[in-house]
């Protein structure tokens, strides 16, 4: 091997090893998930058969696919609002110096550092006591928060060091701290942003505590569903929907990577 | 100044209305008499739920040391850091490999990882209980191909948990150490690798130091929620003992002693404050950013 | 080369927002008159729901919960916006004593005449002021003949309690606090609200004692657990065992000698239900012994209303698990409510358990 090749970091030995169990570890749970969803045995864990039922019922199952639109709607407003907020504040948080910026990065990380149920209950408590009335909006607002950590800290580790070079680059450049924004710090961010993005997503589409205590009527969403089950068992009615999830996220994702292509064509 | 106030005042605005005005009322509820009905008798002002954590009344009454506490937390610490530490090793190369791929590949890498968690945490474990079981995938695979003629144990201990628990995190510590690795210009790597000859110090001095704000935010984004699942600890770990997460749910639910849930989540919190306290300042000492 | 990409980015995000958008506008808010239920998930049948629906016009909602302790949490945390809630006869008296409920005078409502004399009182709500029975059902513990040595387990709770060798790490239990004591107090001839740290005692030995040999504590997946044959008995709610026969026929539910507890899920009015009027009338409509089978039909569970029996499948008549035989009725152990005391010695003997 040449000192060259050596010195690519892409072929790194071990990198793709690594990278390659990473993915088999994650998707091999799916794998079966999602083939269970075609079990023709109603317990969850024992293949007799194929069978397409499960979806059907999942289709027919309006408490479900209702818990299940609730808990798509919550996870996009309150992670691409946490995703704002949070790239509002890394932005300025990677520009200054102040006095009580330490204050400002633990105030951040406070929603991940108690188990949600201690502040779940305080949050109905005041909710309460404010006459607010408890549903989606109240959802999503307490969502949108504990959100924040999840999108901040991978926005923050990504302008962690860039802070100097940015401002160089738009002082060279003359620009307006708008346009520099626009033009320079943003798409160095996208990396962080993007990533802050997808975990705040995902966090709260599995959230169970927070969502039962700060719900409302008409808030049910599939973790409660799901967890709800325990009276009567969980069917793979439950392994359809998270299918059917699976596949709205791919065509999400298609969908915008084929956008984001055409838009950048002209 | 008046930027700051714009750009970060919103996202403080958020966390003080929604998370430092409840943690203030939880550490009001701590000091509150315990309604044994669930609740609080508002007024009734006593240090019973902060003393529970080392003293016990024991079955006769009579009160003693009592580590039974301490002990949960203990191990949820123990069983945290083993998932950070293992996310880590398994994270890193995975973000760098992510990093180190021609640029259309990194946002459908990046989509890649999460995709999974479209799904719900509880038929997740139900996947891996399928997996680890006796009869099931892995035993059953190994067992047909003769490298062993009795299953392993693999479920109901902890490292079952320890699986299900790296396997529930990954993603928050791989996109983070992804996000700040993927600034990195490999041609740096190459000169570094001329420089230091050799893979293990160019990733020393050169990649290491450049994916720490990542991995720093990874581990936290880990560690913290770890110590406070408690359905994979059940599932897969068999539910034989207590993690901090479930003990305090448990005190907001059948036990009903809401004084000493809350005590128990500030106390956490105060922990985990102090952590992070300490290093920002030890980081700031050395000259570091933060 | 850098902001190539973020043309996909912004694509993306605008996408996932106008996607929240979109759905966020479709769920129109809802409309007044509406009746919203407050239950576990599929423990309602959606057919009964339509036939309310069809006969009553009033529209119905339902949204779940997980678990009664919860459902009182956040009752007691000040949540409202629910017209009916169904909780489990622990939290029903607790509820009834912080006034978290309406009175609904259950016992004057037209259908009342139908409750089987044994759910016309219960404890907590002895005069019925506040709830009607929904299900209830038992708590003893199903095992599979083929894995158990002989075939046959004793109908005592000494045969999870002291498990024969093959059986040891083949059990699983509940994780409920009540459930697991109770089952221990009833082994030990324990009465289950001692207020005596010596018998607390006890059943803490006892508990520690079965614990190696336990192989899960769990509420979720005791169905699947038995039908894939991961454990070789499992305590159980008698629903879920009549579900585990489904599949494996030859299961057996034991109602053990000591003692099974009887649990009740109630209907109740939370305070300050926004439709009391369509509540009660809902209330009284589920009495009716034709909707009260179609309820048991779904959920697997028993009902308490006379004469719903002939509405009732066939396989759950016939299940010894669901249908309570007769010479069994006097191992039936209503809920009782414990004093403070009590209670805090269960919950002292379930943390040194699970620590």
């Amino acid at each position: 091997m040449s000192r060259r090749a050596a010195g690519d970091a892409k072929r790194w030995p071990g990198l793709a090893l690594g990278a390659g169990f990473f993915f088999a570890y994650v998707y091999l749970p799916i794998l079966i998930l999602v083939a269970l969803s075609f079990n023709e045995n109603r317990v969850v864990t024992v293949w007799t058969g194929f069978t397409l039922d499960w979806y059907k019922l999942a289709f027919h199952n309006d408490a479900m696919l209702r818990a299940a639109e609730n808990s798509l709607i919550i996870a996009s407003v309150a992670a691409v609002s946490a995703t704002i907020l949070s790239t509002l504040a890394a932005v300025r948080m990677a520009q200054v110096r102040f006095t009580g910026q330490t204050a400002v990065n633990a105030l951040v990380a406070l929603p991940i550092t108690v188990p949600e149920i201690v502040p779940a209950v305080a949050t109905l408590m005041f909710f309460a006591s404010l006459g607010v009335t408890l549903g989606l909006g109240t959802v999503i607002l307490a969502h949108t928060v504990f959100c924040i950590p999840f999108a901040y800290l991978p926005i923050r580790a990504r302008l962690e060091g860039m802070d100097r070079a940015l401002a160089e680059a738009a002082g060279d450049l003359y620009a307006s701290p708008r346009r520099a924004f626009f033009k320079i710090t943003l798409p160095l961010m996208m990396p962080g942003i993007l990533s802050g993005l997808v975990l705040a997503f995902i966090i709260s589409l599995d959230d169970f505590v927070t969502t039962f205590f700060v719900g409302g009527a008409g808030s049910t969403t599939l973790p409660i569903y799901i967890f709800g089950l325990v009276r009567t068992g969980v069917t793979p009615e439950v392994n359809a929907i998270s299918a059917l999830m699976l596949l709205i996220s791919i065509a999400l994702v298609s969908l915008s990577l084929f956008l984001g292509r055409s838009e950048h064509r002209y | 100044m008046l930027a700051n106030i714009w750009l970060i005042g919103p996202a403080v605005v958020a966390i003080v209305i929604l998370m430092v005005i409840p943690l203030s009322m939880m550490a009001w509820i701590s000091i509150q008499a315990r309604s044994y009905g669930g609740g609080v008798h508002w007024g009734e002002l006593t240090g019973d739920a902060w003393l529970r954590f080392v003293f016990e009344r024991n079955l006769d009454d009579s009160l003693s040391w009592s580590f039974n506490y301490l002990s949960i937390i203990l191990r949820s610490f123990w069983l945290s850091a083993l998932t950070t530490v293992i996310s880590l090793i398994v994270g890193f190369p995975t973000a760098f490999f992510m990093a180190t791929r021609p640029l259309r590949w990194r946002t459908l890498l990046v989509f890649m990882v999460t995709l999974p968690f479209w799904t719900n945490l509880l038929v997740r474990n139900y996947a891996w209980i399928l997996i680890l079981r006796d009869h099931g995938t892995i035993n059953g695979l190994l067992m047909s191909l003769g490298v062993i003629d009795r299953p392993l144990p693999l479920l109901h201990n902890e490292f079952a948990v320890a699986v299900g628990l790296v396997y529930s995190f990954l993603p928050f510590m791989v996109l983070p150490i992804y996000s700040s690795l993927e600034k990195i210009d490999l041609r740096l790597v190459e000169a570094a690798f001329d420089l230091y000859s050799g893979r293990w110090r160019a990733l020393r001095h050169v990649i290491l130091p450049l994916a720490k704000p990542g991995i720093i935010a990874g581990c936290i984004l880990v560690f913290i929620p770890a110590l406070g699942s408690y359905v994979t600890p059940e599932l897969l770990g068999g539910g034989k003992t207590l993690m901090i997460g479930n003990l305090i749910g448990h005190q907001f639910g059948a036990a009903r002693n809401w004084p000493f849930g809350a005590a128990l989540g500030l106390f956490l919190l105060a922990l985990v404050l102090i952590a992070m306290t300490a290093y920002a300042l030890r980081t700031r000492r050395s000259g570091g950013t933060q | 080369m850098k902001y190539r990409k973020t043309s996909a980015w912004t694509g993306l995000a605008s996408g996932v927002a106008a996607l929240g958008m979109v759905v966020l506008s479709a769920s129109g808010a809802s409309a007044d008159g509406e009746l919203h239920l407050y239950n576990w998930s599929n423990y309602f049948p959606p057919e009964l729901l339509e036939k309310f629906e069809k006969e009553t016009g009033t529209k119905v909602t339902i949204d779940s919960y997980a678990s009664e302790e919860d459902l009182l949490a956040k009752l007691q945390a000040g949540a409202g916006g629910y017209d009916v809630i169904f909780p489990g006869t622990t939290t029903l008296g607790v509820m009834v004593e912080q006034k978290l409920l309406e009175p609904i005078n259950v016992k004057d409502m037209e259908n009342f005449k139908n409750v089987l004399p044994a759910h016309q009182t219960i404890a907590g709500d002895e005069d019925r002021t506040y709830s009607a029975p929904y299900m209830w059902g038992t708590t003893g513990f199903t095992y599979l003949p083929s894995k158990v040595p002989g075939g046959k387990m004793e109908e005592s709770w000494n045969a999870i309690f002291h498990p024969a060798d093959e059986l040891k790490g083949n059990i699983a239990m509940l994780n409920e606090m009540s459930d697991v004591w109770n089952a221990a107090a009833y082994d030990l001839g324990i009465s289950k609200c001692t207020e005596d740290p010596a018998e607390a005692q006890k059943i803490l030995d006892l508990l520690m004692g079965q614990k190696p040999y336990v192989k899960v504590y769990s509420n979720d997946g005791t169905i699947d657990r038995m039908v894939a044959g991961e454990v070789a008995v499992h305590m159980q709610w008698n629903g879920a065992a009549h579900r585990v026969k489904a599949k494996q026929p030859d299961a057996v539910y034991v109602y053990p000698k000591e003692g099974v507890t009887f649990w009740t899920d109630a209907m109740a009015v939370p305070k300050g239900a926004p439709d009391l009027d369509n509540a009660k009338a809902f209330i009284n409509w589920m009495m009716e012994p034709e909707n009260a089978a179609i309820a048991s039909n779904y959920t697997g569970y028993s009902n308490a209303i006379k004469g719903s029996g002939e509405f009732l499948k066939e396989d759950l008549k016939n299940d010894p698990a669901v249908n309570t035989p007769e010479e069994y009725g006097d191992r039936l152990r209503p809920y009782q409510k414990c004093s403070e005391k009590s209670r805090d010695l269960r919950e002292r003997v379930w943390t040194k358990l699970k620590s």
